[in-house]
Parts: structure tokens; sequence; C-alpha cells
């Protein structure tokens, strides 16, 4: 069979898309629950109406963003018995525990209270209400952990053992499943990108109005939150980054080796910042690098060894019985880089950001400015920027947006396809693990059907966030600001519209 | 009774409150063409389950990654055996919780009418197709020694199995149509009754024969229990919507459905998804489970969870307990603006 169209290349296609897609809301999802619910805490704690403005806007952008983010989780759910019924069957008894604890505790969790957040606003009393969608982030968390922790048991199977009567992996201990170092950096480094990504998302939306000298109060709050947020988040997504590469370089000597395009092992190694290689010949012909980088990032020091691509697959081929196990060499090599490039440029626009809009630090009076006014940019001490480099700053902080989205599936793509040819590794290769009863025509279909839906959808959904985002923050009505005293709603409002209806 | 024996009964149930609550918010989605007369209706009845169909449908994906977890095999057999019918209920899922987000995010009049036609349909197929997958499941399936599904498509619409998904069909609209005189007030409240006993009937005719047929298939005395309890209940459900008295009404068709679920399980064990090539094939609570040791820490999990899940989503209904009217709809789209 065509091997461009034989159902494991299919099913990974179909499984890359749908998953690459449903991880650009994702992180949205986490990030945008737990920071419109801090601006709602403002808003009770303060009673200052731009939280509760801001937080009706981002809310709004919010619930956009997760009504993807839930469709396209069905699928995730339906798709390893779907297309990966022999991955299903082999690893169910160990990969399925977490997946149910996930719907059990985290998606009930998640969509009971955000139906009660979205219709509740005039059903329950402030307090209550604002518990809800913290109720709503603690569930995105908790879920987040629970299918990284599936997905490191694929990275680094612990805590089970081969059954070979049965022909499967049985899971001999759970906690080990949750708590090994691969779920815990794991864990850190997506949860910091997500916030990365949705300070980012706030960054370059308050960024527009701002530009535009619009909503100022609302988007100047909204700024400074979306800065820090990537600041902090952009930082801790570094250090867990390189906790992360430090534990794959010992569990995936492979993976790493091919994120450098480091063919042979060399002592000590260079971080390769652009190569290019043949990866029918095995090394390269053209490299950009910088000495002794690659060692530290392994290994914490400038001088150790690091084994290469072709020193890996030999000792593979010794442990595992002839093959190839290189993965995809210049997608490992260029996904790390612009995981890592794009990540990094939104935490340096943030960074810049978060220096020029400085409120009192280093400021002199006459370029402080009022709640009303938007702030100048100021680099140096006496001097604001001029209005070039101010709109330029501005418009470079608009598409800051986007680039944490591209760079989260550029890791996706590179931890998933570094991990080739294995669905878990050392253990089950992803050629063993496809449905062997489905047909060529039926991964086809679907893989064409959901593609184009979610085409489809996509211009649907970032339409509806546009116009969303160039309406700003709703005018507050009366209802808004005398919330029901009563759970259920108060008896006075018994026949006054409901505050949101669908 | 062992770990895999709790794990059947705990899947039953997981399906149980999938069919009970999403059920009744299928049967609304259907609604939405068959009883609504004007936007405002249409909106009335969406906004009944606006707040809780999302919760409903996480019944689902417990189910599924329930299924994964306690009968691997199962879920690897069942998920790849009936691939495209599975797509198609994707597709619904997908478009019919975007079509509840976005339906009211914007005022054209096109963009709304889409979005409910996308209601209606999507609430439709899976309705249908559920039972269809019931059926089947129920009556075994080409399955070989290697629990690969080896029928057709066709295989999967034989006459019993779409008799299912009329059942599933009807009844889901039914017991829709008695949770929209339950949730409403005024002119549709009086309407939905009327149209549940019409349904209502329909679906009598229809889940008898199923019943009766499954009975003869499969059937021993404790899913002839089942079997009675379930016509019983819909019988009384009939005369309670009759005499007005809603809530009892409700009850009744969710004891329905409970009952009719359970008439399946109850005639599927120990087989959990039975081969008709060859009975040794057949996949059951042994063969299909995963080990001792993971059902042990599924069954506390469970155990802790599920009376919580339970608990805080009685308390949504509690919250959103207060009918809904035309009245309490804004005007226009406005209301969803902010």
């Amino acid at each position: 069979m065509d091997l461009a169209l034989a159902p494991e290349t299919l099913a990974r296609w179909q499984f890359g898309i749908t998953t690459v897609y449903h991880f650009l809301f994702v992180p949205l999802t986490i990030s945008l629950a737990a920071l419109t619910a801090g601006l709602q805490t403002a808003w009770v704690r303060t009673e200052n109406e731009k939280y509760l403005r801001a937080t009706k806007f981002w809310g709004k952008l919010f619930l956009i963003n997760i009504a993807m983010g839930v469709v396209t989780g069905i699928v995730q759910e339906f798709q390893f018995g779907m297309n990966w019924s022999d991955y299903s069957r082999f690893v169910g008894d160990i990969f399925g525990a977490p997946l149910a604890f996930e719907a059990l505790i985290a998606f009930f969790f998640e969509s009971t209270f955000i139906g009660l957040w979205i219709f509740g606003w005039d059903k329950l009393p402030k307090k209550i209400h604002l518990a809800c969608i913290w109720m709503v982030s603690i569930g995105t968390i908790l879920s987040a952990y629970f299918i990284l922790a599936a997905n490191s048991w694929m990275q680094h199977p612990v805590g089970y053992k081969i059954d070979k009567a049965r022909g499967r992996a049985e899971l001999t201990d759970f906690w080990a499943v949750l708590t090994q170092n691969t779920a815990l950096s794991q864990a850190f480094h997506t949860l910091s990108a997500a916030f990365l990504t949705g300070g980012a998302f706030m960054v370059g939306i308050a960024a527009y109005h701002l530009a535009r000298k619009k909503h100022i109060r609302e988007m100047k709050t909204s700024l400074r939150l979306g800065l820090v947020t990537v600041v902090i988040a952009g930082l801790l997504t570094a250090v867990s980054g390189d906790v992360l590469g430090k534990v794959m370089f010992k569990q995936q000597p492979m993976k790493m080796a091919a994120a450098e395009a480091l063919w042979d092992g060399q002592k000590p190694a260079p971080f390769s910042i652009f190569a290019y290689g043949d990866v029918d010949k095995g090394h390269n012909t053209v490299a950009i690098e910088i000495p002794g980088l690659l060692s530290f990032l392994a290994n914490d020091d400038f001088t150790s060894y690091v084994p290469g691509i072709n020193d890996v697959n030999k000792s593979e081929q010794q442990k595992f019985g002839p093959g190839d196990y290189r993965p995809n060499i210049p997608v490992a090599f260029w996904g790390f880089r612009w995981m890592i490039g794009f990540g990094m440029a939104s935490f340096a626009i943030g960074l810049a950001g978060l220096w020029l809009t400085r409120k009192k630090f280093m400021l002199p009076k006459h370029l402080r400015v009022g709640d009303d006014e938007v702030p100048h940019l100021v680099l140096f001490k006496y001097k604001a920027l001029g209005p070039k480099l101010t709109t330029w700053y501005w418009r470079i902080a608009i598409w800051t947006l986007a680039f944490p989205l591209i760079a989260n599936s550029w890791g996706w793509i590179f931890t998933e396809m570094g991990r080739q040819p294995w669905v878990v590794y050392g253990v089950l290769q992803t050629r063993d693990a496809v449905s062997p009863g489905v047909s060529q025509g039926e991964i086809l279909t679907s893989m064409i059907v959901f593609t184009t839906l979610y085409a489809i959808l996509a211009v649907i959904e970032v339409k509806l966030l546009v116009k969303y985002v160039k309406a700003g923050p709703p005018e507050l009505t009366e209802a808004d600001l005398n919330p029901p005293t009563k759970i259920g709603g108060d008896t006075r409002d018994a026949d006054k519209p409901m505050a949101f209806s669908y | 009774m062992e770990l895999h024996d709790v794990w059947f009964v705990l899947i039953a149930v997981l399906w149980t409150g999938y069919f009970f609550l999403e059920g009744f918010d299928f049967g609304v989605g259907i609604l939405t063409k068959l009883l609504a007369r004007n936007r405002p209706e249409r909106r009335v009845l969406i906004n009944t389950i606006g707040p809780v169909w999302d919760g409903n449908e996480v019944w689902l994906l417990t189910a599924g990654g329930a299924t994964f977890a306690a009968f691997p095999e199962w879920y690897a057999t069942l998920f790849s055996g009936f691939y495209l019918p599975l797509l198609v209920i994707l597709v619904c899922l997908i478009v019919r919780g975007v079509a509840f987000e976005y339906r009211a995010k914007r005022p054209e009049e096109n963009w709304q009418r889409n979005w409910e036609t996308a209601i209606f349909w999507t609430s439709l197929i899976p309705a249908f197709l559920w039972g269809v997958a019931f059926g089947n499941i129920v009556r075994g399936v080409k399955i070989d020694q290697h629990f690969e599904y080896v029928g057709s498509l066709g295989d999967l619409f034989n006459p019993y199995a779409v008799l299912g998904g009329l059942v599933t069909l009807t009844l889901f609209t039914f017991h829709g149509a008695v949770f929209t005189a339950l949730k409403t007030v005024g002119d549709i409240r009086l309407r939905a009754r009327r149209l549940a006993l019409w349904v209502g009937l329909v679906t009598a005719v229809l889940a008898l024969g199923f019943l009766l047929w499954t009975q003869a298939h499969s059937g021993d005395d404790k899913s002839l229990v089942a079997l009675i309890v379930a016509v019983v209940a819909l019988v009384a459900a009939l005369v309670a919507n009759q005499a007005g008295r809603e809530g009892w009404a409700f009850a009744l068709s969710g004891l329905t459905i409970v009952a009719s679920v359970a008439m399946l399980f109850l005639s599927l064990f120990p087989n959990v998804m039975p081969s008709t090539l060859n009975g040794d094939w057949s996949l059951t609570v042994t063969n299909a489970s995963s080990s001792p040791y993971t059902l042990k820490i599924m069954t506390w999990c469970a155990a802790i969870a599920t009376p919580l899940v339970l608990l805080y989503q009685s308390w949504t209904y509690w919250v959103f307990r207060k009918r809904i009217g035309t009245q309490h709809i804004a005007p226009d789209a406005a209301g969803a603006a902010h």
C-alpha cells in the first residue's frame, strides 16, 4: 500500500491535526479561566466597575474559546478506541485510568460550574458566582494534570508490568504514573506555557484597544495583568523547559539528540542555532553552533558528553532489535527551535512592555499618566518613545498574541514526533498501535471530515472573537450592579428577562 | 460480586445517567422544530437546558473513559468497530455544542436560523444512533477471534438495531417534551403536554416491541422485571402527563429510561459485546476487563467522585429551578451580548 496513505500514516495525521487543533484552545481555556477569575475577584473585593467590565469582556472571549475546546476534546476521548484500538488494548489497563479520572473529577467539575457561571449572574449571590469560575479554573488545571500524566507515561512508562499471557501492559503502581518526574516537569512546563499563552492573548488585545485609545481604563488593567502574566509565566516556562529537557536527555536521548541534530556524540557538545543536514548520510552540512551549551542543557556541565543520533540508534538496535529508531530529524530540530523561539519572543515582548509601561519606578512625574490616559512608553529615564516606535511597539504587542500558540503547537509536534517510532517509548511502536479493523477509506473519510469541519469552525470562531474584541467591554446594566442575594434569584426578579440567555 | 462485575454495573450506571440527562436535552433540541412556533419559543426551549447540557454530556465522556479504563478490549472493539456511526455522532456533538454557545452571539436572522437547524439535526441524529449502537451491542455483532469487528457498516443497520434507534429517538423526544412541560410556563407548556401524549403513545408501541424482542433474544427473569418496570413507568408517565402532574411525568419518563437501559445491560451480562460468529469469541466481563489492581483504584475514584458529581449537578438543577417563559427572554440577542 502506498505509504503516504497507509492507515498508520493517516491515523497519525488525523491524530496530529485534531490534537494540535484542540490544543489551540486548551491553553487559552486554562489561563483565561484563571485570569477571568482573578478579575472577577478584584471586582468583588473592590467594587470598582472597571473590573466587572473587564471580567465580562474577557469572560466572553473565554467562553467563545472554551466552547471549541470542549467539543474538540470529545474527539480525543473517542479517538484512541477508533483509530488506535491495538494501542487501547495494550495500554488500556494503565492509560485508561487517568482518562477516566480526568472525566470523573475534572470534566464534570468544569462543565457543571461553567454552566452555573454563564447563567448564574442573576441566579447566584456575588461570592458564590465568583466561586463558580474558580471551580472552572481548578477543573481545567486538574484536567491538564491527568492527561499530561497519561502522556508522560507514553514518554516514559513507569509503574507497570507486561502480562505476556494477555499480551498487554498492566498497571502496578498508579501513584508512580501520577507523580513520576516526567509528569511533574511536563505539567509544570505545559501549565506555565498555558499562562504565557493567556497572558499574551490579553496583551495583544489590550494593545489593540490602547493603540486606538479606546476602553482605556479596562484595557490598561488588562495590559498590566497580561504583561505580568507573560513575564512570570515566560520565566517559568523557560525554567520548566530546562528541567523537562534534562529529564528527556536521560529518558529519551534520541529525542534530544534529534532536537539538536547532533549526529555523533560529542564532549563537550555544542548547541546549534541553525543546521542543515542530510538525514540519509547522517551528518550536518551546515551548522552554526554555540560550543558547550548542549552539554550544559543536558547535564548542567559545559564539558560533559552528549550522545548523538547515530550512537543512540545503535544502542537502541542492540536493545530492541534491528530497525531504524530515528524520528524525523528536521521536524524535531526545527520544531524545537520554533517552540523556543516563539515562546521566548513573546516573553521578551512582555518584558519590554512591562518596563515601557511602568507606573512609577524610575519614571519622572511628567511621564506618569492618569487612569483615563494611555501610558507613555518610556525606554530611558526621561524620554518617552516617539510616535513611530510607539506604534511599532503596540503593533508587535498585538502580534505576540499568536506567538505562544505557535510555540505550543511546535512543542507538541516536537515531543510527539521526537518519540517516534515509539508510541509508548521502548514498549510499543506506533505501527503496532493502529486499529487493524479500520479500513483506509474509513480513516481517510474521518480525517477529511474532521479537517473540513475544524477549518469551518476555525473561521467562525475567529470571526466571532474579532467581533467581540472590537466591541470592547460592555456597558453595565442595573442587574449587573445588583446581583441577587438568594440562590436561584430574588423573587422581585421573577418576571424579568434573564441576565443571560442563549 | 467481583470487581469486573461491579464495573459492569458502573458502566451501565454511567450510560443510564447519560441517557437520562442528555436524553431530555436531545429531546428539547428536537422539539425546537416540533414544538416551538417562533424564535422566542425556540429560545425558551434552548434555555431550559442552557446551563446543564454541557454537564449532561460529560456522562458520555465518563462512560467512554471508564470503559477504556475498566474494559479496554470492549472500548477498542466497540469504538473501532462502530467507526463511521461514531464519527457521525462526534460530528453532531461538536456542531451541537458550538451551536448552543454561538447561536445568540450574533443578531443576524440567518446566523441564528442556521444554528437552530443545526441544533435540531444534531440532537435527532445521535438520539437515533445511540439506540442503533446499543441494539447492536445487545444483539451481538460479527467479532473474530482477535476481538476485531469484521462486519460491514450495513450490518449495523439491521431491523432490531434500527428499531432500537427509533425507540431511543422517540423516548428521548417524549422525555424532552415532559421536561419542557415541567420547565416552562405559558402556552408552550400546554402544547408540550399535548405533544408528549402523542410522542409517548408512539414510544410505548415501539419500546414494547423492542423490549419484548430483546427479552426473547437474550432475556432472563431479571431482565423481565426491568422490562415490566419500563413499560409500567412509561404508561404511568403518560397518565401523569395527562393529569398535569409534570414532576411525576418527568420522574416516570426518566424511570422508563433507567429501566430500559437496565434491561439491556441485564440481558447483555456476562457478555459485554457478544460475537455472532462464535460464542467463544464474545467479549465478556472477564476477558475484556482490566487487571484487579486498576479496577480497585478506579472503584475508589468512582466511589468518592460519583456522589460528589451527583450532589453538585443536582444543585445546579436546583439553582435553575425556575420555569422559563417568553417573558424571560430578552427581546433580541442583546441579553447574550454581555
